[in-house]
């Protein structure tokens, strides 16, 4: 009975009471390996810092706002190569987001596609599909990113020459050139009108989810939606008074060899590099994503079709309402994976002369010669991507993952 | 791109290590290990490219083995690192080679903010523009709204940017990262002009299919003096390989050759014996033994016959001597003397 209350922490006793409780050496040992952590990346920190000085490399971000001197092809924002550094930056980091969102919207179609392309009935297309798979994924990435940026550049008249078609669609070797909307004053109603249209197509949404739930009518909401937002900015435009404007590219045929050609400044030109890198990108992961997509459907058992069937539903109805909410749940988490690899990818650009992050950082670096700068720029810019379209697909994971109780 | 990305992740490797390799002195640890690492560019005819064999040859490769026969008397002793335009400073930096020889522009900023040093300067070089003679161009100033392939991760691109908008031209750059896509792209049709350094220019023009629908345009439209570098604060070392380069343009001032080097060896003209260590102890005074010049000679030959070995009129460049001829031949390379 020695113990008890009165034995307190000051006892042998005690002590050893505390330090065999698990919690607290869970917490001690946590403590101690946070404290060497800090210490590390502190480390590193200082050290980089003191052994650049004494090499006398100049350190810092200030070299950001010195002027970059140096052209872009495809800038998104205003650029002229009196702006900064840090602009340059800027102009690469939404090239590498323009290519990156386009390549997964393209992926995924396709990747879509060819998945289920893959389960067909019919044996064509299914060993079409397999055919796709096996072959892309099986190629290095580069090297079909260097096929379709000489292809395409190989497959195209020249710079003084055109193909047409639809009469406003222009390639050559410089690019895809198409008209170019000009907005004139009061075009902002127009672009106000799109978001006005959407948020009454949400409401006639709910409206429809309404009715379809009181009298088991379900009413044309699609149609409605689809009318609204093609409508409204329509009605508007006209309203108005057509502000709206396509500026044409303008084709020179005469004149000295240099003059000829599509005029720069006039319509919009889609760069060879941004459709070979976009091609590459989306074709090689789609390889990918269809294998993912084809896995979450046969996760699915058949059984559930089979229900669903003898249930009424028809083929198509079965396909939407039963087994695409199972697989989903099996396919979000892999897709995640293959998004991101696509947006880490698309820092091959420079390969093509794509101007994205890493081409123009490039430069960037070389020019200021800041190498520990630029590269945390890029490591920290690729983070905060991936970071962010983890975030949102773990949002929609969430969504439609199993909710058990 | 990944190897850039490697280089620069060696390079704060390095520095967190401390730098150990310029405490101890980069002529101390060439001489323990037994070699140059010499960092070159291995795609460039004329200033650096293997052969099949892997014989590396130009006249930057030339004097990495320059600077190992004056150490070593032996030019073989240099182990090449091939080096792409945007990490060679990296490597130099990170300790990864002890000479940078890969035809790099000598600019305030490198010489400066980089913890690099260069020697001097090996190739006078300037940018230029290559077209088809089939645009009918034969002036760069008429260039006016050309699209223009260049390299990223040089001063190519800024100086295209400096000469275009100082004449008020409109322009557009297409920018790859390695030259042979510059080449490619410029072939298929994607640009006007391929703008790069002239002797570049000729060294590429020579991998087109048909070498002579293409021209070099007169204009030279930047300063270009290419030179070796070395690291910053390492003195003795960076006197050793400036005064290889010295002693390569003296000896072609004072009509040594690879050829007659050993019967200048009995000349009674002190400067010639001053150079070939005959008489006093040159050698020695910069850690080198006194025959280093000699050596130099002897097995690499002196600036002259380096230049036209690698890029002079008899070679497949066919450049003329121009700027890099000796200062008392209309050139501008001039070397101290050595005594």
């Amino acid at each position: 009975m020695a113990s008890g209350p009165s034995g307190g922490t000051s006892s042998p006793r005690g002590v050893l009471a505390v330090i065999n409780n698990p919690t607290f050496r869970g917490v001690i040992v946590q403590l101690v390996f946070v404290a060497v952590l800090a210490w590390f990346v502190w480390d590193v920190i200082d050290n980089t810092a003191r052994n650049l000085q004494r090499a006398n490399i100049a350190a810092g971000y200030g070299f950001l706002n010195r002027t970059a001197g140096f052209g872009i092809v495809q800038t998104l924002i205003d650029y002229a190569e009196t702006s900064s550094y840090g602009r340059a930056v800027l102009v690469g980091l939404l090239n590498t987001l323009l290519v990156a969102g386009l390549g997964i919207v393209v992926a995924t179609a396709l990747g879509f596609l060819v998945g289920i392309a893959r389960l067909s009935r019919n044996w064509l297309i299914a060993k079409i599909a397999t055919a796709y798979v096996e072959i892309i994924r099986n190629i290095p990435l580069l090297l079909q990113l260097f096929f379709w940026y000489f292809a395409v550049l190989r497959a195209v008249p020249g710079m003084r020459e055109k193909w047409t078609f639809l009469g406003v669609f222009h390639l050559n070797i410089a690019g895809l050139h198409v008209p170019r909307l000009a907005f004139g004053d009061g075009s902002i109603f127009i672009l106000a009108a799109i978001p006005v249209a959407i948020a009454i197509s949400v409401f006639v949404a709910h409206w429809g989810k309404g009715r379809l739930d009181r009298t088991g009518r379900k009413p044309p909401v699609g149609w409605i939606s689809a009318a609204l937002i093609v409508g409204l900015p329509i009605l508007v435009f006209f309203i108005a008074g057509r502000p709206i404007t396509f500026d044409v590219p303008v084709f020179n045929e005469t004149g000295p060899i240099l003059r000829r050609g599509f005029q720069s400044g006039t319509g919009m030109t889609i760069i060879p590099e941004f459709v070979g890198l976009v091609l590459a990108l989306s074709i090689y992961t789609a390889a990918y994503i269809a294998e993912v997509v084809r896995a979450g459907i046969e996760a699915v058992s058949h059984g559930q079709s089979e229900a669903a069937a003898s249930l009424g539903l028809k083929p198509g109805q079965t396909l939407r309402f039963v087994v695409i909410p199972q697989a989903l749940r099996v396919i979000i988490p892999p897709l995640t994976n293959q998004y991101l690899n696509l947006t880490k990818n698309s820092s091959l650009a420079v390969a093509v002369a794509y101007p994205d992050l890493v081409s123009v950082g490039g430069t960037v670096l070389n020019q200021t010669g800041q190498a520990v700068e630029m590269v945390s720029i890029w490591m920290l810019f690729y983070l905060g991507l991936s970071l962010l379209t983890s975030m949102v697909m773990n949002y929609w994971n969430r969504r439609v993952a199993l909710v058990e109780r | 791109m990944r190897r850039t990305i490697v280089s620069a992740v060696t390079g704060i490797t390095l520095a967190l290590a401390g730098l150990s390799f310029a405490s101890a002195g980069t002529l101390e640890d060439v001489k323990a290990k037994g070699f140059v690492q010499c960092g070159v560019n291995p795609s460039l005819i004329g200033f650096g490219v293997p052969d099949e064999k892997g014989v590396w040859s130009g006249l930057d490769v030339d004097f990495c083995r320059a600077v190992a026969s004056a150490i070593f008397g032996d030019p073989t002793k240099v182990k090449y690192t091939p080096l792409n335009a945007k990490e060679r400073f990296t490597a130099l930096q990170s300790g990864e080679i002890d000479l940078l020889s890969r035809n790099t522009t000598w600019t305030m900023s490198r010489d400066t903010s980089l913890g690099l040093m260069f020697v001097g300067v090996t190739y006078y070089d300037g940018q230029g523009f290559m077209v088809r003679k089939s645009l009918g161009v034969s002036s760069a100033l008429e260039l006016s709204g050309a699209k223009v392939c260049a390299q990223t991760g040089t001063t190519t691109e800024l100086n295209l940017a400096d000469y275009f908008r100082s004449h008020n031209m409109p322009y557009e750059v297409v920018a790859f990262e390695k030259n042979e896509e510059v080449l490619q792209a410029y072939e298929a049709g994607r640009c006007d002009a391929y703008t790069t350094d002239a002797s570049g220019l000729y060294a590429e023009r020579l991998k087109l299919t048909n070498p002579d629908d293409h021209m070099i345009l007169p204009e030279i439209i930047s300063k270009e003096p290419l030179g070796p570098a070395v690291r910053q604060g390492d003195d003795k070392w960076f006197n050793v390989v400036k005064w290889t380069l010295f002693a390569l343009l003296d000896a072609e001032e004072l009509g040594i050759t690879k050829a007659n080097v050993d019967e200048k060896k009995t000349s009674d003209n002190p400067e010639i014996k001053r150079l070939l260590g005959t008489e006093g102890d040159f050698g020695t005074g910069v850690g080198l033994t006194n025959d280093w010049a000699y050596n130099i000679i002897k097995q690499v030959g002196n600036y002259g016959e380096i230049f036209d070995a690698n890029v002079g009129p008899s070679t497949k460049l066919g450049i003329a001597r121009g700027l890099n001829n000796l200062w008392s031949k209309g050139g501008i390379q001039y070397a101290p003397p050595i005594r």
